[in-house]
């Protein structure tokens, strides 16, 4: 089995609120290994970018807190590492790129000024060699007169390019883990292909992992090598792509795989399988599966216990009493 | 196609850039430029195209929310862009719209019953406070909501039931034509799902006619029973949907079709890939909108615009070399 890079084991973000304690993340088992592409997929509210952004700290605490758990980053638990230490891992190990590129951008800076940001803080490099190195990412991912655009702002960037930007930000220290959160969900298709295929080549070119958070099952079924689908703050399924596509055992997942119209089907008139009902609230979650609810084939023992994750295949878990 | 509902004709919108310290018009952007389609009755128009293509102001054109700069638009022997205000407001009730947005298209200090109802009371539909309630609890059956909703206010629904009160509103009037602007672009896979089926029922039970305006081609190509493909505030191809998902003509329609990722791990493609972005509908390039982007593009398309025409059997492309 390739090297484990990153291994989070029950780990519980929750946060305060005024009417209670929001269970976002409530006991999230997952991995990735070296070079490997996870998919992380799951609805709005199921707790996939709270658990992504557990990963580097990036929680304001308060409201939330880790309430338990570990987040393992080649062995190393980063929930108690200081934030000086966690400085030294974010951007050089683990980078992250965000869904909305004009407001994870500083409008009042050009472009290069905060990809030299980056290499001056972390790479302890001069001004100058800093802009040459932003200079260097603009054309490692394609944007055209990078010499020129580098004193450019964000906003004389369309969507396209701006996520470009914000993938030569992410990439500027060559880290060996790239958390991508919805990184195309603001573009459009032809657009979102350029994004996808270019994460693809610089994943090649500088060997790293990547960590994709979507909604979008197409995006996974094209991008990821594993599957971790996520509901109501907990990890459902869990399988290598082309076992989670062809034999998804999870009812959730069968509904999420059925309840997209194809493209590619010309049987595509048939009626389309929607899932009854919504997420639940995360104040208080059902003691048993958290899908119980929706799900067609409930019995009297899904509402009372919470399924644990169990192996049905090679590398394939599922949390389902059936 | 069925005894035709809707016709567009030559449709133009051009907004006014101003600048300068008079703040006079110093450019426009030719948001529609010259888009004519027909809808037949009980169809549904899919109207697809990345944003900036002018689908929405298409829409909106058509309802007269935004008024074009020229070109008509026939409904049921009338051309609506000549409507005075009475009769356009008569006319809505034949024509109503649901928006992309459920959260910011519903007022928020509106109760279910009285949004659904406004537009019952200010077209005079309903005879009495009781034939009221009465009309809009058969409403909100209809789109799968409860009686008990109907005093409740917007923020207490989930998008998905949001998005059925919006349509609960649209319905309200008996409506023949009704745009969707993006109805599901906002809610999540599994409520899309509900929601596209909602619509399809309805269709069905009220003999609707829809024109469907979204981005996601997979929902477009589900729903609709043809599909106009919109680049730059030009229609470069109109098809029956089945024609344009086997045989796209126009290399746009290709590329944007090859792009749509397939929800299926062992299925493998040929991707075309576009290059560069969308250019600024400012000045939109000469000729065919799509040479500066297109794969097949030869040196005369810069210069000759094409116009649509029907290559196949009811499959219009504006194309040069395609078709």
């Amino acid at each position: 089995m390739a090297e484990n890079l990153l291994d989070i084991r029950g780990l519980k973000t929750w946060f305060k609120t005024d009417d209670g304690v929001v269970r976002a993340v409530d006991g999230v088992d997952l991995h990735l290994d070296r070079g490997e592409t996870l998919g992380v997929v799951g609805e709005s509210g199921c707790g996939k970018t709270v658990t992504a952004r557990s990963v580097l700290k990036l929680i304001d605490m308060p409201p939330g807190r880790f309430e338990a758990g570990e987040i393992l980053w080649k062995g190393r638990n980063l929930i108690p590492l200081p934030a000086e230490e966690m400085n030294k891992i974010r951007a050089r190990e683990i980078a992250i790129i965000f869904q909305e590129p004009m407001t994870s951008l500083n409008p009042v800076y050009t472009v290069g000024y905060q990809i030299a940001e980056v290499l001056r803080q972390h790479e302890n490099l001069s001004r100058k060699q800093a802009v040459e190195g932003a200079v260097e990412m603009l054309r490692l991912v394609n944007i055209p007169n990078p010499g020129k655009r580098v004193h450019d702002y964000p906003h004389q960037f369309s969507g396209g390019m701006r996520q470009r930007v914000m993938i030569a930000m992410a990439l500027s220290c060559k880290p060996q883990l790239l958390i991508a959160d919805e990184p195309t969900t603001a573009l459009d298709v032809t657009i979102q292909a350029q994004i996808l295929e270019l994460m693809q080549e610089m994943k090649d070119r500088l060997g790293m992992s990547i960590m994709l958070i979507t909604h979008a099952m197409g995006v996974v079924a094209e991008t990821c090598q594993r599957v971790v689908v996520m509901y109501a703050g907990k990890v459902v399924e869990e399988a290598p792509v082309e076992a989670l596509f062809a034999n998804p055992r999870h009812p959730y997942t069968q509904g999420l795989i059925r309840s997209i119209p194809r493209v590619d089907r010309a049987a595509a008139k048939e009626r389309l399988e929607a899932i009854p009902g919504t997420v639940p609230s995360l104040l208080t979650p059902p003691p048993g599966c958290r899908f119980a609810a929706r799900c067609k084939y409930a019995m009297d023992v899904c509402v009372t216990a919470m399924p644990p994750l169990k192996e049905v295949g090679p590398g394939h878990r599922v949390a389902c009493v059936l | 196609m069925s005894e035709t509902l809707l016709s567009v004709k030559n449709l133009k919108k051009h907004f006014a850039v101003s600048g300068g310290v008079f703040a006079r018009e110093v450019d426009r952007v030719h948001a529609v430029d010259g888009v004519s389609f027909d809808i037949g009755k009980g169809e549904t128009l899919g109207l697809v195209g990345e944003s900036g293509c002018g689908k929405s102001t298409t829409g909106r054109c058509i309802l007269r929310l935004i008024e074009p700069s020229s070109g008509e638009v026939w409904f049921e022997g009338a051309d609506v862009t000549r409507l005075g205000a009475d009769a356009m407001r008569a006319l809505r009730r034949d024509m109503q719209i649901i928006f992309q947005d459920p959260y910011a298209s519903l007022n928020p200090r509106l109760t279910v019953g009285a949004i659904v109802g406004e537009a019952l009371q200010i077209h005079g539909l309903a005879k009495s406070r009781r034939a009221l309630e009465e009309r809009v609890l058969e409403l909100l059956e209809t789109v799968g909501l409860q009686a008990d909703h109907m005093g409740r206010f917007p923020h207490e629904f989930s998008g998905g039931q949001r998005q059925r009160i919006g349509i609960a509103r649209a319905l309200a009037v008996d409506p023949k034509l009704v745009i969707c602007d993006e109805p599901v672009s906002a809610l999540d896979v599994s409520i899309q799902a509900q929601v596209i089926n909602l619509l399809e029922d309805l269709q069905e039970k009220f003999g609707l006619t829809y024109l469907f305006i979204a981005h996601d081609l997979s929902v477009v190509e589900h729903i609709s029973t043809r599909i106009a493909v919109m680049y730059l505030g030009r229609v470069v191809e109109i098809a029956p949907a089945r024609d344009l998902y086997d045989t796209p003509l126009h290399p746009y329609s290709e590329a944007l079709l090859s792009a749509v990722p397939i929800p299926d791990p062992t299925v493998k493609r040929k991707r075309i890939m576009l290059e560069g972005d969308v250019p600024n509908p400012i000045r939109p390039p000469s000729g065919c909108h799509f040479h500066t982007r297109c794969p097949i593009a030869r040196p005369d398309c810069s210069q000759r615009s094409p116009a649509l025409e029907e290559k196949r059997p009811g499959h219009w492309v504006a194309c040069h070399y395609r078709g």
